[in-house]
């Protein structure tokens, strides 16, 4: 008889990297229904159609690539990085702008780069910056106005329409920039009380966006208690942003106060969505806290003195290049060393 | 009182179904004695043990049949009475399913006992007798490694052991004889570990024991009362019965990277092990039988047995009542930490704590390996806090510099992070890889390295004789010069008498004899301008001529010297000088032969004369 020979351990838990994406993509519904909730239909229409694009462009470079493409499907990595863009482009955004996206995600981002595992950058967040870069109206523009503003909703073949570039004639009723767009361009000649009296403000909070950030905290705390994620980096990212917005935005007439940055904009999708992809990551902890508060930091200067009204994307790849620089120098203490070895073999300490 | 004692935790670990209630519900069984006992040579850590009984000799129960005269090693004793069967290579365990030297013993059934001495009062011995005897009774480590017991117990001198810990986690899911033996034993375990804490005289004693063993706990409880052994349950973690993991829990303290426990002031020792001691030292017993778990969905009877070393597995398996159709994978050790066999018929030996016979279904392969999407689930639970993946990739990439640099080393291949990879990467298997790449690279850089040595000794010594030759033939040349010199001299003297010693005197004499014509013939010429005017008329000066000769020859000298010179110091006019030499050669010797002329002339001269 034969025995099966292996190395040890032979046992194992099972939770494979399908079912960990799997929990990622269920942990992001309550942000989902919470958007459709508060902004249409666009988002559900986009998740859907970046999902598709995302494997089918990632069948596609597999096939050329000859690797077996069913096994690597299922991974649901992919699909992942389809709903994160879906999630974060703006609910009216054109097809091709998310399908630009997608693609330049998967193939340039993942694939080129070896695919899964061997990304340097989020693919996610580069294709945002691309298409951000690239198409700067239609990534301003077609953000939906609170569902709560409207006089009548765009029901979902009308929110479809738009979207396929069909028809473009209702669209004004439906869209307005961001809140934090809206703050950031009006303060200037505006005090804070009368910017923030634009219907889009609730009580100090944007309308619709406070509970969409709030669901996406949820789906994040899910994760974090599922151990799929660990709390080091959402925890720094917002502390980060906490500190930058006390520190520096204390005087309202001239920046966004703490509860815009916090519950406005991609905050907590960013923290506990977007942050969190491990390929792209810091490894230790110490690590995880440096990146995650580096990405708090560079979003709070970027949204109060750069140009663009929101800073996730960057703030992620920019916190991607220093990754393995982070990582050199914040490895753990190993059992029974008396500190860490820090740096390149052989090379210079600290 | 145990709850009064201070634990600690160590990083990382992991939860994995433990299945040890399956060979808990039965108490410790006797295996019973099989056909054939097949005894390896080496159970332990250190050089194997030599046979000291030859094929056919008859020996009793625990009578030594294998010893180490020096260097680490404890003997082999026979598990029961029988007749030695044959020496020689058998499959003994190991990954690798390699043969190994053997003892078998065929059983002959009456399981008679050799003569035994058992000490009631190990406090009236001396330290190194107590030692001696659990040497003598081949007491290795039975938690794994099977280091030599009294080796052990013999902490270098300079290292004080402050806490002696019974190490009763047992924190690998399956097995329980450590379980089983405190349960049912707890009087031995801790007779044995009183005699171990009388030898090294520790400040602190104490027992570590999952949360998960109530029973043992209990027993270990009663047994301990009124003694200064303190009894630490410890939150059930693997694995926390890792000795560096343990020792952490219990004093907060870390083992240093390369050390030992004793560095700290730590000793650990193994349930088993225990129990083996109390058996040496109050029984006379050597070590001849072990508690084995026997588990597995493809055993009917699981539980524990006591087995005679050297008990072929399959009749340990027939015992449990194997399913031979059923059993995919047979591991040897806990499902973490053991290894797959790939026969049957090796034999249980001293550190053998574990057999688990599982179906498909129970221990499945793994999927197939995916791609690291570097998630850290790997650094969350690795208790050494080293940083897998990184080793990982490392490891792959052939970049052993750099996983060594993130202290490979330190790995104790627990498998914690394997066990969690979501992408189901033998882990441990790329460490184990690197470290065998990372030692045969140490090997080769030794031996490199040491013919780097040699060659450089013989490079120095080639030198050295290089030099002393030298030396030699210089001394040589000076001595030859010194004897060409001579030479010279003498071959000038025999130039002189026209004859020439040999072909270098005999060159050196021409240049000379040349030298000398060139003056000579000058002057013989002179002599001619006057001869021919009266050759006929006057009989030739021969005392002139004589003198000439003379001359010419003293000349000679002279321009010899000149050329010497010139040609020692590597002169320009060397060629003129040469030339010259070689043009008056003909002269010198025309004067030479007016000279003999003019002799034969005056020999001839006074009839012509006469006549004339």
């Amino acid at each position: 008889m034969a025995f099966v020979q292996q190395s040890s351990p032979h046992a194992r838990s099972a939770r494979p990297t399908s079912k960990v994406m799997l929990w990622v993509i269920l942990a992001a519904l309550p942000g989902l229904l919470a958007q459709t909730l508060f902004f249409g239909w666009g988002n559900i229409i986009n998740v859907v159609w970046c999902i598709a694009i995302a494997l089918a462009s990632e069948a596609a470079i597999l096939k050329l690539r000859n690797k077996p493409i069913l096994f690597v499907l299922k991974d649901n990595t992919a699909a992942v990085t389809g709903l994160l863009l879906g999630l974060s482009l703006p609910q009216f955004a054109p097809w091709w702008v998310s399908g630009v996206a997608v693609i330049s995600a998967i193939v340039i981002a993942k694939q080129l780069y070896g695919g899964l595992g061997s990304n340097p950058f989020n693919p996610a967040m580069v294709g945002y910056a691309l298409v951000l870069i690239s198409f700067p109206v239609a990534m301003t523009t077609n953000w939906a106005e609170p569902a709560l503003l409207w006089d009548k909703a765009p029901s979902f073949s009308d929110t479809l329409s738009v979207i396929a570039s069909a028809k473009q004639t209702a669209i004004d009723g439906w869209t307005m920039a961001t809140p934090l767009d809206e703050y950031k361009h009006k303060i200037a000649t505006h005090t804070a009380d009368e910017v923030l009296a634009h219907p889009t403000f609730g009580e100090g909070f944007a309308k619709g966006w406070e509970w969409v950030n709030a669901a996406f905290l949820v789906g994040g705390l899910v994760l974090i208690s599922l151990n799929i994620i660990t709390w080091h980096i959402p925890v720094a990212f917002l502390s980060a942003l906490v500190v930058m917005s006390l520190a520096f935005g204390s005087n309202e007439d001239l920046y966004a106060p703490l509860s815009l940055h916090l519950l406005a904009g991609g905050t907590m999708l960013g923290a506990f969505f977007i942050a969190t992809d491990p390929v792209s990551a810091a490894t230790s902890h110490q690590g995880k806290l440096i990146y995650g508060a580096g990405i708090g930091v560079l979003i709070y200067l970027i949204r109060s003195w750069g140009n663009y009204p929101d800073a996730v994307a960057f703030s992620v790849l920019l916190m991607n290049f220093a990754v393995p620089f982070i990582d050199h120098y914040t490895p753990p203490r190993t059992y029974g060393h008396h500190k860490a070895r820090r740096g390149l073999p052989g090379g210079g300490r600290n | 009182m145990s709850s009064t004692i201070k634990l600690w935790d160590f990083s990382g670990g992991i939860h994995p179904a433990e299945n040890k209630e399956r060979s808990t519900s039965r108490p410790i069984q006797p295996a019973g004695i099989p056909g054939q006992l097949v005894l390896p040579l080496q159970q332990h850590i250190g050089a194997p043990a030599k046979p000291t009984v030859a094929i056919g000799d008859a020996v009793l129960k625990g009578q030594k049949i294998a010893d180490v005269s020096h260097g680490m090693g404890v003997p082999v004793h026979a598990p029961t009475s029988g007749v030695i069967e044959s020496i020689g290579d058998y499959p003994v365990p190991h990954p690798s399913g390699m043969a190994d030297r053997c003892i078998v013993l065929k059983p002959d059934g009456k399981d008679e006992w050799c003569e035994r001495y058992s000490i009631s009062d190990y406090r009236s011995l001396e330290r190194d007798e107590a030692l001696a005897i659990i040497h003598s009774a081949g007491v290795s480590g039975m938690g794994g490694a099977g280091f030599p017991t009294d080796i052990k117990l013999r902490p270098p001198r300079d290292r004080k052991v402050d806490t002696l810990i019974l190490n009763g986690a047992e924190c690998e899911p399956y097995i329980t004889a450590d379980d089983m033996t405190m349960r049912e034993r707890a009087h031995d375990v801790v007779a044995g570990l009183k005699v171990m804490a009388w030898i090294l005289r520790p400040e602190r004693c104490v027992i570590g024991i999952e949360d998960n063993k109530p029973e043992a706990a209990a027993a270990l409880r009663q047994a301990t009362q009124g003694t200064q052994i303190e009894l630490a349950v410890i939150p059930t973690k693997y694995p926390s019965g890792g000795e560096k993991q343990l020792i952490q829990i219990l004093t907060g303290m870390e083992v240093p990277s390369g050390g030992i426990p004793a560095d700290i002031g730590v000793m650990c020792q193994n349930v088993g092990t225990a129990v083996a001691v109390a058996k040496a030292i109050f029984e006379g017993s050597p070590l001849i039988s072990r508690v084995v778990t026997v588990t597995g969905e493809a055993v009917r009877n699981p539980g524990n047995f006591e087995v005679l070393l050297g008990t072929p597995l399959n009749y340990l398996l027939d015992q449990a009542g194997l399913q031979q159709d059923r059993v995919s994978r047979l591991i040897l050790g806990g499902p973490m930490m053991g290894y797959t066999l790939t026969t049957t018929a090796v034999p249980v030996i001293k550190t053998t704590n574990c057999i688990i016979a599982a179906v498909a279904a129970e221990l499945p392969a793994p999927p197939p390996e995916q791609a690291c999407i570097r998630c850290g689930q790997c650094a969350e639970v690795c208790p050494m806090e080293l940083l897998p993946q990184q080793l990982f990739w490392h490891a792959k990439a052939t970049e052993f510099e750099k996983a060594e640099h993130l202290n490979l080393f330190d790995c104790i291949e627990c498998g914690a992070c394997s066990y969690v990879c979501p992408s189901s990467i033998p882990l441990v298997q790329y460490y184990r890889y690197a470290k065998g790449e990372i030692r045969v690279q140490r090997a080769e850089q030794l031996k490199a390295d040491r013919a780097r040595e040699r060659f450089e000794a013989r490079q120095q010594r080639l030198e050295r004789e290089q030099q002393e030759k030298e030396l030699r033939r210089k001394e040589r040349a000076k001595a030859a010069a010194e004897a060409q010199a001579n030479k010279k001299a003498e071959a000038e003297r025999a130039a002189a008498n026209g004859e020439a010693v040999d072909e270098r005197a005999a060159k050196s004499a021409l240049v000379e004899q040349a030298l000398a014509r060139k003056r000579a013939s000058t002057e013989a010429s002179n002599a001619k301008v006057a001869a021919p005017a009266e050759p006929a008329l006057e009989k030739p000066d021969i005392e002139a001529l004589e003198k000439q000769f003379a001359q010419a020859q003293s000349k000679l000298d002279t321009m010899q010297a000149m050329l010497e010179d010139a040609k020692a110091q590597q002169a320009d006019n060397v060629d003129k000088l040469e030339r010259a030499v070689t043009k008056n050669h003909d002269r010198v010797k025309r004067a030479e032969e007016a000279l003999a002329d003019a002799r034969k002339i005056l020999a001839t001269q006074p009839e012509s004369q006469s006549s004339d």
